[in-house]
């Protein structure tokens, strides 16, 4: 099938009820209060992945929902994993060298 | 004047038609203009402009060359010459020129859109560039900086006395300029082709214009908030970057490189473009290999951000990271070979036409292999012990940047000239520049692999007494590519005015550039091409021309 | 520039806002949306450098970014991280008004969004002042000394960071803050509607990419 680049008079975009709306803020201020009082308990090393954890699913619920990707073309789902993906490629081949510099040769 | 029978042979005697050069009048009607095709004249006369200024610190690098002793200037002069010549050419030059001139003015027409996806950011880009380039020649003019192009710390932020912030600021300003140019290509390429075009009808100017907007979308950003980093820590005067006050230099490098190394993937990809473009042109054949070559693209944009470590091999990284990085950086070069081979497949059995596109298309693919073969010397952990930091290493990224982007530019630019203009160039005089270009770049560049094996550090001055006969010939060589790059400026100035009227498609070859006039008319097209053939088939796309377009 | 006649076809009908080099509203719309998330994923690349950078240094002096996070007050960075979340809540339903053609939903929503922007700026200049009294501001004007001197140095070294990265992100909501003024006058003069939207909506896309940054410099600058 030839591929057309834009097959729409106007957009037919995906309107989200207000009721999502409402309930992702909700969701949202629930983790922040979520983040502030894990901070307070002392997991040793474990509180950092906790609370980027945390805010990891904050940010999911603000792209999902928020900004619409849930409802969004292949193409958007594309852009914004390659960004993430991307900046994964810079953290994990950087922490190599850091971590591993003190490895032994033999 | 000979014609090949690779003209077309229907040369419209070109009646007083309206098209982009002619319907508007005025300094403002350039200044202000949103039409790709003029934003791409106005980038083709700064970068050329640039292009200059960096030869020029070349030359005088040259010159001091000729003899073992610093004579001719300082060692502090000497390193601003260097760094300046890197600074132009590689932010104001190399990685603009293809995208910013032939892209802007090409793709959107390949595509048969009227313009790109964002005529005013287009502009803005352009401006960007140039208060970009106007920070580097006030660098320049205020008494340079000797860094050295890749600005590493603590030197760049603290012991430094010349116009760091300047220069980083100018690249930084710069950088955002090809950010957004990335981005209307992205758009473009993705929501403006025309009915039925498809993917895999595209031509691979496209995929590979196409890749290397992704990689400047996701690198230079990195390089932007490095700078930033940077001239923080310069104005500052705080450690991010400075051991003596916990900072970690090698950060810096990590950083810098993620970028730079898939800057020249940047550069490279556009050039390939223009080869692959003009492969199928002179050879009247569909590239051998098609859809590998597009995703060898892919690969290329992708693998090449997995490598940048490999300009830190000797700064103090891990051993085991250096081999990871080191056998990563061999992968990167499978997909560059693939297109090379399938080049030169298309052209084996094909009646090659010998203008002068083709004859830079020659030039880079005999060049870019060499070049990207000594590469893989460079990504051999042993070996780069041995040559960085060498001369070695310099003539590895000439061979790269002037035997592959500098000729893919200039075999696009002649090979577009006709549609860009509505003129011709002269052929003799243009197949001499390419002859004085081949000649004058491996005489230039060849003695210093040799040199720079048996131990001439780069950056230096002055050097070993052995090594003077290599460098004579060298700058003997830098004189001849220098009269290779100034002819093209006469003999394409003269053509706008006195060459021979091109018809829509002087070179009988396929893609919807070729579908409409030169030049082209304000919207590309009169009519919406609707596109029915297939990548390269010249058949069909010529008789769909005679039947829909009327040119 | 002199208005150029197209050659033929004749000028159709089209709405107001449509670029006469795209086809229809449809494409264009899709084409904005996408070049507003290519955008974002620059920008995300952007920020990421910093943050890389401020992790590879907290690997490396862990003390002292505990020391250099414990002077910063995660009752005020908490609220303004509620009143974040809330401005990007006004901001998704100014789109939906704009979706749905209430214009004066819209207009009320964006000028909610300022508001709670200016606040949270507001909020920021304040921990600014407050941080430069106490001399942390880093450079030349760091005097602060903590009460374990070893690690000095590193908490100036966090507190670059900290600048570094509220400092960007606050320059990217007052650049925000400006297109909301210009996006509120055009909702208020019936710019936007079900056919075209996409301004608002790629505002809001910028605008919740900022919230984002923030969701993760709140845990990371005053939370560790």
């Amino acid at each position: 099938m030839n591929e057309h680049a834009h097959s729409t008079k106007a957009p037919t975009h995906h309107v989200s009820s207000l009721a999502m709306y409402f309930g992702v803020f909700l969701a949202l201020m629930v983790l922040t209060a979520v983040t502030v009082w894990v901070s307070r308990i002392d997991l040793g090393a474990m509180n950092v992945p906790v609370a980027l954890a945390v805010a990891i699913v904050k940010a999911a619920l603000v792209i999902l929902f928020f900004m619409h990707v849930l409802h969004s073309t292949r193409l958007t789902w594309v852009v914004v994993i390659s960004a993430f993906l991307w900046l994964g490629v810079l953290f994990v081949l950087t922490f190599s060298d850091y971590m591993t510099r003190h490895w032994l040769l033999y | 004047m000979t014609t090949s029978t690779l003209h077309d042979v229907r040369f419209l005697e070109p009646e007083k038609t309206r098209h982009y050069l002619n319907n508007d009048y005025g300094i403002f009607s350039w200044l202000l203009t949103r039409d790709h095709k003029r934003i791409g004249i106005l980038y083709l006369i700064s970068v050329t402009t640039m292009f200059f200024v960096g030869g020029i610190f070349a030359f005088l690098m040259r010159l001091e060359l000729l003899t073992p002793r610093g004579d001719l200037f300082t060692s502090d002069t000497y390193n601003k010459l260097f760094t300046l010549h890197g600074v132009v050419m590689v932010f104001f030059f190399l990685i603009p020129a293809i995208p910013a001139t032939l892209g802007n003015f090409i793709l959107p027409i390949m595509l048969g859109a009227k313009d790109l996806a964002f005529p005013r950011l287009n502009l803005l880009s352009w401006y960007l560039y140039t208060t970009g380039a106007l920070f580097g020649v006030y660098v320049i003019v205020a008494g340079g900086i000797d860094t050295g192009w890749t600005f590493y710390t603590p030197y760049s932020t603290q012991y430094s006395n010349t116009h760091v912030i300047a220069a980083t600021m100018g690249a930084f300003i710069t950088g955002f300029s090809s950010i957004l140019t990335g981005l209307n290509f992205i758009v473009t390429t993705h929501r403006m082709r025309a009915p039925g075009l498809t993917w895999f009808r595209l031509p691979l100017f496209v995929w590979s214009t196409y890749a290397t907007s992704v990689i400047i979308m996701l690198a230079t950003p990195v390089l932007a908030i490095t700078l930033v980093l940077l001239m923080i820590e310069r104005g500052l005067g705080v450690g991010i970057f400075d051991p003596a006050l916990g900072g970690d230099p090698v950060l810096y490098q990590h950083l810098f490189w993620f970028y730079s190394h898939p800057a020249v993937y940047i550069m490279i990809l556009p050039a390939m473009a223009v080869i692959s473009e003009c492969v199928a042109a002179f050879t009247r054949k569909k590239i051998f290999g098609y859809k590998f070559v597009a995703f060898a693209s892919l690969a290329i944009a992708f693998l090449g951000f997995l490598v940048w470590a490999h300009h830190l091999f000797v700064s103090g990284i891990s051993v085991y990271s250096a081999m990871v990085f080191s056998f990563l950086s061999m992968l990167v070069a499978v997909p560059s070979a693939i297109k090379v081979f399938n080049w030169t497949a298309t052209m084996y059995r094909a009646s090659v036409s010998w203008q002068t596109p083709m004859l830079y298309v020659m030039g880079f693919i005999g060049l870019f292999t060499i070049g990207g073969v000594t590469g893989l010397f460079l990504g051999a952990l042993g070996i780069d012990v041995h040559v960085h930091d060498s001369y070695f290493v310099v003539a590895h990224f000439h061979y790269i940047m002037v035997g592959g982007t500098v000729m893919g530019y200039l075999a696009g630019i002649h090979y577009w000239w006709p549609k860009i203009t509505g003129r011709m160039y002269p052929e003799w005089w243009a197949r001499l520049s390419a002859l004085l270009v081949f000649v004058g770049f491996n005489l230039t560049f060849f003695p210093q692999f040799v040199v720079g094996y048996v131990g001439m550090p780069r950056r230096y001055h002055a050097y070993a007494p052995e090594f003077q006969v290599l460098n004579v010939l060298s700058t003997a060589g830098a004189t001849i590519l220098a009269a290779g790059y100034v002819l093209p400026i006469i003999y394409l100035a003269w053509s706008v005015f006195y060459g021979r009227k091109a018809g829509p498609n002087p070179w009988g070859a396929v893609g919807l550039e070729w579908a409409t006039t030169s030049p082209p008319p304000l919207e590309n097209f009169h009519v919406t091409p609707v596109v029915t053939w297939e990548a390269y088939d010249y058949p069909a796309f010529l008789k769909s021309v005679r039947e829909t377009q009327n040119v | 520039m002199s208005e150029v006649v197209r050659e033929g076809h004749a000028h159709r009908p089209h709405h107001p806002f449509l670029q006469h080099h795209f086809e229809d509203m449809g494409q264009q719309h899709e084409a904005s949306t996408l070049g507003m998330w290519v955008f974002v994923a620059q920008e995300i690349l952007f920020f990421g450098g910093m943050f890389m950078a401020y992790a590879i240094y907290r690997g490396m002096y862990p003390d002292a970014w505990a020391a250099g996070a414990s002077h910063q007050d995660w009752k005020v960075g908490a609220f303004n991280t509620a009143v974040l979340i809330g401005s990007s809540l006004t901001m998704a339903l100014a789109v939906w008004g704009a979706q749905t053609g209430r214009r004066m939903v819209t207009v009320w929503m964006l000028v909610l969004t300022l508001i709670l922007g200016s606040v949270f700026l507001g909020v920021k200049a304040y921990e600014y002042s407050v941080h430069a009294h106490e001399g942390l501001f880093p450079g030349a004007s760091f005097t602060y000394v903590d009460p374990n001197p070893a690690l000095t140095p590193g908490v100036q070294l966090f507190m670059v960071f900290y600048f570094g990265l509220t400092g960007l992100h606050a320059l990217h909501m007052v650049i925000g803050a400006g297109l909301l003024i210009w996006f509120i006058w055009r909702a208020w003069a019936g710019h936007f509607g079900p056919e075209y939207y996409a301004p608002v909506e790629i505002m809001g896309l910028y605008w919740h990419f900022v919230d984002i940054v923030w969701i993760f410099l709140f845990p990371l600058l005053y939370l560790i």
